[in-house]
């Protein structure tokens, strides 16, 4: 604080010329910092207006109802990758959710300060952001290996190993917003610590635990290198065992846009449109939710 | 009441401790999750550790043929890619972080914001696909050919920007898509941390006269200071092994280039493309290459953690 008085001081006698300087400097810098802005807006726009482009003219009723082609025949659809999804989404969030929520709950209500609490709190922001790729990797070792074979049972596990740390950080952070008052009131009544959780702590935050849980879905959804080496893919429907490669929309996408067929291309940048238009619609739904709990 | 019903009790305790050992249990499986994850690369690139040793590390061989491999491309490869991607994110966001928290007008605050972060809600295979197809395009024919000219034949930088084939793939590129896909993650983290300085410290420093953009550089960054740089980890710690976006734009290739315009590869990409069709010691050797990953990323996210949390606890 004391070097921003000296400046102040050296400011009131400062020659005109000098406060035209910070005058300029502080224009460009301001302008600087809009421009930049205006291109992470502007870069958003490019990708969203190509995949918008690109995927409404791989649109088409047999998109949904066909299954996915096979090498260098004509047609088909992405039906079978996107029921694929779907079920692996809710295999992930399915586990991923129990194990979250009571996660988040044991670092916001029942370990409190103790070292077990701070250090899972740590590697939870840790696991977080690490490495999808390696997570993969993770449950083929688990999974798939000893298994013999990939799977979609494998695959789910996978996300749902990418879904809890979000639902944990949601979990605590939304516990934590609920007045211990409340706690009290009805610890006072008699009510367990049990019940005291489950009945009015979760309630109070039903509205922020959810969000975390829709930001999951969203963040798993379009995850495709865990999915590499556990689902894997299929040109197939699922087999309802999910045993062997199930057919998902993320790595099909990989495969098509990568492949040399015209139609496969059209049908991954169909496939982009897609799951973009599923995980912004989530975001912006899980946004709209803490918006309305917030008002 | 409760004394009167004995049995009653019992479950109502028998219930309350197994809530407690569920959520104990919960908290655990991440520590397991997050130990299995090393355990299973660590398990898994142990031939490959003893039998090359730390040959491994500086090696540039990677012949699956004749079972000899090093790491030391893909590593490179890593690193350059994700320092690219924080030289160019870096500026760019903490300038989105000083717009949206100090000078945007209020109405479109949010909106910015929302925009911003929806970016970051982007799978990174979007991103990979809208970087081979439509940036690799315009940047092999603007930028890679231009440049390679005008540059050849001068030292150094005549090697490090030439392009024997621009095809607007390699090291540089990914770096690029690398930091397009980093700007919201540190934008947003920055953003919080300048929200979380008290008013009345940026109030009395205009009030003794400073422009906004000396409040910003003499007030602000010194209060967030670490935190700013534990954002920055964060990016760079998410650059390190983002896959997806890599393998669309990097190449591929196992050369060692001295040219940023050339095809290399990262851990990451390595994995994602040979992961599948390896076995025997090419799959040990990938395994090492992702214990390689886990090392370098836990450190630099821990680090990144720690500098964070130091500022928000304060």
């Amino acid at each position: 604080m004391e070097a921003t008085l000296d400046t102040a001081m050296s400011i009131r006698a400062a020659p005109p010329s000098l406060v035209r300087r910070r005058r300029v400097a502080d224009r460009v810098m301001k302008f600087a910092c809009l421009a930049a802005t205006a291109l992470g807006v502007v870069v958003l726009g490019w990708i969203l207006l190509m995949v918008a482009i690109e995927g409404v003219r791989g649109f088409s009723t047999a998109l949904f109802i066909a299954p996915t082609p096979g090498p260098g025949s004509a047609g088909g659809g992405l039906a079978n990758a996107m029921l694929g999804s779907l079920v692996l989404s809710m295999l992930g969030i399915g586990v991923a959710t129990p194990v979250g929520v009571l996660a988040g709950t044991y670092l916001a209500e029942l370990g409190g300060g103790s070292r077990l609490a701070a250090t899972v709190r740590f590697l939870n922001d840790v696991l977080l952001s690490a490495p999808s790729i390696l997570i993969g990797v993770f449950v083929y070792a688990l999974m798939v290996r000893p298994m013999g074979s990939y799977s979609g049972w494998a695959g789910g596990v996978a996300l749902a190993i990418i879904a809890t740390p979000v639902i944990v950080r949601a979990t605590e952070d939304m516990l934590r917003l609920v007045p211990s008052s409340l706690r009290e009131a009805g610890a006072a009544l008699g009510a367990s610590q049990a019940r005291v959780i489950t009945s009015i702590a979760w309630r109070a935050a039903r509205a922020g635990i959810l969000t975390g849980i829709l930001l999951a879905t969203a963040r798993i959804s379009g995850e495709t290198a865990p999915l590499l080496f556990t689902a894997l893919n299929n040109n197939s429907w699922f087999d309802p065992s999910l045993m062997g490669g199930v057919a998902n929309l993320p790595v099909t996408i990989y495969q098509f846009a990568l492949s040399p067929y015209e139609n496969w291309q059209a049908l991954a940048w169909a496939g982009a449109l897609v799951i973009t238009l599923f995980i912004l619609a989530l975001s912006i739904a899980a946004r709209l939710l803490l918006d309305r709990k917030a008002r | 009441m409760i004394a009167s019903h004995p049995a009653g009790r019992r479950r109502v305790i028998d219930g309350a401790r197994f809530f407690r050992l569920a959520s104990l249990a919960s908290a655990l499986l991440v520590l397991v999750a997050l130990a299995g994850i090393l355990a299973a690369m660590l398990w898994g690139g142990w031939p490959v550790f003893r039998a090359f040793g730390s040959g491994f590390v500086v090696s540039a061989d990677w012949d699956i043929g004749r079972e000899r491999f090093g790491a030391l491309v893909a590593i490179v490869g890593t690193f350059s890619s994700a320092l690219i991607a924080l030289v160019i994110a870096l500026p760019v966001s903490l300038a989105i972080a000083v717009f949206l928290t100090q000078l945007a007008p209020s109405a479109l605050k949010r909106p910015l914001a929302t925009a911003i972060e929806l970016l970051a809600a982007v799978p990174s295979i979007i991103y990979g696909m809208w970087g081979l197809f439509a940036f690799a395009p315009l940047f092999a024919r603007h930028v890679q050919m231009p440049v390679s000219e005008l540059v050849e034949g001068m030292p150094i930088i005549g090697t490090i920007l030439h392009a024997r084939v621009p095809s607007g793939v390699g090291v540089l590129t990914a770096g690029i898509i690398l930091g397009i896909m980093i700007v919201p993650l540190i934008a947003s983290v920055a953003r919080d941390m300048l929200d979380q300085i008290p008013t009345a410290v940026r109030e009395s420093a205009f009030g003794i006269g400073c422009t906004t953009w000396e409040v910003v550089r003499h007030v602000l960054v010194p209060q967030a200071g670490a935190s700013l740089v534990g954002a920055a980890m964060l990016g760079l710690g998410r650059a390190l092994g983002e896959t997806m976006a890599v393998t669309f734009v990097i190449g591929n290739a196992n050369r060692l280039s001295p040219s940023l315009f050339e095809p290399g590869s990262t851990i990451a990409s390595r994995l994602a493309n040979e992961f599948n069709e390896a076995d025997g010691l090419h799959l040990n050797a990938l395994l090492a290459l992702g214990c390689i990953l886990f090392v370098i990323t836990f450190v630099i996210l821990v680090l990144a953690r720690l500098l964070i949390a130091r500022v928000a606890v304060r």
